[in-house]
């Protein structure tokens, strides 16, 4: 029985690791479901997109305050995160702050002292944080979409925070043999004094019980990722990555249209002809999107990243102006579509039953997408490089190509430019009037 | 404007077995639309001033299809775009500048995977090409001390990150350059981009030129310059909504550079 709690350990460890897994898999396929982009291009500047973009922060703290308490926690996060690797081999191992016991007192002083520091700091910008999600009305988290499970969410990973930094901070507060070494204790040794009146006994209990709840507790938030938006802290990465290099200005064109165009304009085209046979694509191509599955993996991976700031929302000049248009919501109807998809192929044994809904009309509606001026604020403004517009262009796309269904005023703009080459009734060989008008 | 504008087209220059130094892309609006005429004439003003041997595809121009592609009608445009590429290609165009940020971003990006790769440059760029060259210099005083604000277009600016050839340009008239709050990277559309020129706004509680003119009133300036036509159109209907037009005049760089 000696080895039983490195065995509860193990099993926890495993049992963790493994579900995450599992759900990193179902991640996978889902964003899988949309269709391949090449992004073979512009390596380096991709790289140099992680570097500064991602890792560097540099989009985020073009808002000082938040950027700035964001910085704490994300460095905070990742810094005190060395410290999981030793709770890792003490758990397995049945050792007791192995660190302690190979690393230089100094060193190992160091290294725990800052953890605590950055406990501390992490713990002031959570509580700003939360401050400013529920006391501050900051317009950008008031939207309708930010209603019921998403405004939980945002305050469930306030909370997780507090408590693991809190027992990470008790824990060492609580270790007899830590707190007299006195090497590394810069904040807990003012935490100790409040376990004063305890036995010996009791502070070890203490101790192993905020031990065991610090690492059950980061289990659990590591599997609470993927239901949150809080999947940013490891999809930023690939996000930005993936993001768009070219100028923003510039969209893709549609190559099935290229074929066509091409083909209608060619003058040896035989118009009877019988389509080539192409094994492959026997569906006809769709233009556009109505559902997740017409989107590109990229704009699926970008639903799953995001992790509604609002900073697209607050800078839309639809929005601003009162329209229903939010760059955000059209980022979280996506993933809330596309797991509503996932969900449905795993109840139906690795296959998608129509379910008569699609993410237009079911979860984006006409009048969103109409509202953009196609300004790319939103674009801009994203600290993890999510392109909404990609997606409101691909759902125009449809509702023009496959459904005729334009407001009336630009079916009227578009005949004009298909009869007489300008978005107005005026003549082809009127152009160069303007030359010679007083 | 009582000179006579010097406007030679493409199908003479061919004619008299010329080619031109750089094609000027009048654009739909520049052709067609009152407001954006004035701006298309200023600019040849300048052209002329320069000495600038460029030309027009006059009747043979037709719509870069950019709107149409904004506004989810990826077939028209890529056939719009075909037949103007067709034309340029036959001309051998190599460099076309224009006045119309949208034409600048839609040749420039959008036409090359279809056929046709030029060397695209915006007005207010090629203004600053002709004065850093020295082929153009500004004669009088006309904007010293004047406060001026520049709205960004957004194709120009977040589109394709030409941020500073307009402030550079403006810079040259000894006006008194004056930034909104939210200017370069964060400013606000003018509201007409995206095809909403051509259709009425969704309902709301605003219009969003007159928050755009909101941004630039707060800088109290004489002028609010330009850089694309429907901004322009925007940013006038702003001023009037505010009743403003007495004092704030509403002008493109290219009326601004020609008038100086």
């Amino acid at each position: 029985m000696e080895y039983l709690p490195n065995i509860i350990f193990a099993i926890l460890l495993i049992a963790g690791i493994g579900y995450f897994s599992s759900n990193v898999k179902k991640l996978i396929r889902n964003i899988k479901l949309g269709h391949k982009v090449d992004a073979s291009d512009h390596k380096s500047e991709r790289w140099k997109n992680v570097v500064n973009i991602a890792l560097g922060q540099s989009k985020l703290v073009k808002r000082p305050v938040s950027g700035f308490l964001h910085a704490i926690v994300y460095v905070g996060f990742i810094i005190i995160n060395i410290e999981v690797l030793e709770i890792i081999i003490d758990g397995l191992f049945g050792t007791h702050r192995i660190g302690q016991q190979v690393l230089p007192t100094s060193l190992y002083g160091f290294l725990i002292g800052s953890f605590e520091i950055l406990a501390v700091l992490v713990l002031v910008s959570v509580t700003v944080f939360w401050i400013r999600r529920n006391v501050i009305k900051i317009k950008r988290f008031l939207s309708p979409e930010m209603k019921g499970w998403p405004k939980s969410d945002g305050n469930i990973i306030l909370y997780f925070e507090v408590v693991l930094m809190c027992l990470f901070l008790v824990m060492n507060a609580t270790d007899t043999i830590f707190q007299t070494a006195g090497s590394g204790n810069v904040i807990s040794q003012f935490i100790a004094p409040w376990f004063e009146g305890f036995s010996e006994g009791t502070l070890h209990l203490i101790e192993k019980a905020a031990w065991w709840i610090h690492f059950v507790g980061i289990l659990i938030f590591l599997n609470y990722l993927y239901f949150s938006k809080h999947l940013h802290i490891l999809l930023a990465f690939p996000n930005v990555y993936y993001g768009k290099v070219e100028p923003k200005g510039k969209f893709n064109n549609l190559e099935a249209v290229t074929a066509e165009v091409k083909l209608m304009m060619d003058p040896d085209a035989d118009p009877y002809a019988a389509p080539a046979e192409t094994a492959e694509d026997e569906v006809p191509a769709k233009f556009g999107a109505s559902d997740v599955m017409d989107l590109s993996q990229v704009q699926l991976l970008n639903a799953y990243t995001c992790t509604e700031c609002g900073r697209c929302t607050s800078e839309c000049p639809a929005n601003l102006t009162g329209k229903k248009l939010s760059p955000r919501k059209i980022m979280m109807d996506t993933r809330d579509r596309l797991e509503e998809v996932g969900k449905n192929i795993d109840a139906n044994n690795g296959e998608f039953k129509d379910d008569g809904k699609q993410l237009l009309g079911d979860y984006i509606t006409n009048e969103e997408l109409w509202a953009c001026t196609t300004c790319n604020a939103c674009v801009e403004a994203c600290p993890v490089s999510i392109d909404p517009l990609s997606i409101i262009i691909e759902m125009r796309r449809y509702l023009v190509m496959e459904q005729s269904a334009a407001p009336m005023e630009l079916n009227n703009m578009m005949t004009n430019i298909e009869n007489n080459g300008a978005p107005w009734p005026y003549n082809q060989m009127d152009r160069l009037n303007w030359k010679d008008e007083k | 404007m009582s000179e006579q504008l010097i406007v030679p087209t493409m199908a003479e220059m061919m004619a008299e077995g010329k080619q031109p130094e750089i094609l000027f892309w009048v654009g739909s609006a520049g052709s067609y639309d009152d407001r954006a005429k004035k701006i298309t004439k200023a600019f040849v003003k300048i052209l002329n001033k320069a000495n600038v041997n460029f030309a027009v595809l006059g009747t043979e121009e037709s719509n870069t299809g950019d709107v149409a592609k904004r506004a989810g009608n990826e077939f028209l445009f890529q056939m719009q775009a075909v037949m103007n590429i067709e034309v340029l290609n036959a001309y051998e165009v190599k460099r076309i500048v224009t006045c119309d940020p949208h034409s600048f971003n839609c040749i420039k990006n959008e036409y090359p995977s279809l056929g046709g790769s030029y060397d695209v440059i915006h007005h207010t760029q090629y203004i600053k090409e002709l004065m850093s060259s020295g082929r153009l210099t500004l004669e009088g005083n006309t904007y010293k001390g004047k406060r001026i604000t520049f709205h960004d277009p957004c194709y120009l600016g977040r589109g394709n990150g030409v941020y500073d050839a307009p402030r550079d340009v403006l810079k040259k008239t000894n006006a008194t350059l004056v930034e909104m709050k939210r200017h370069k990277g964060t400013a606000l559309c003018c509201g007409a981009g995206g095809a909403q020129m051509f259709k009425d706004a969704e309902p709301g509680n605003k219009e969003i030129n007159v928050l755009r003119t909101e941004d630039a009133l707060e800088t109290q300036p004489e002028i609010i310059a330009t850089g694309c036509p429907y901004c322009n159109t925007m940013m006038t209907d702003g001023v009037k909504f505010k009743e403003k037009e007495a004092d704030i005049k509403v002008m493109d760089i290219a009326e601004l550079i020609a008038d100086a």
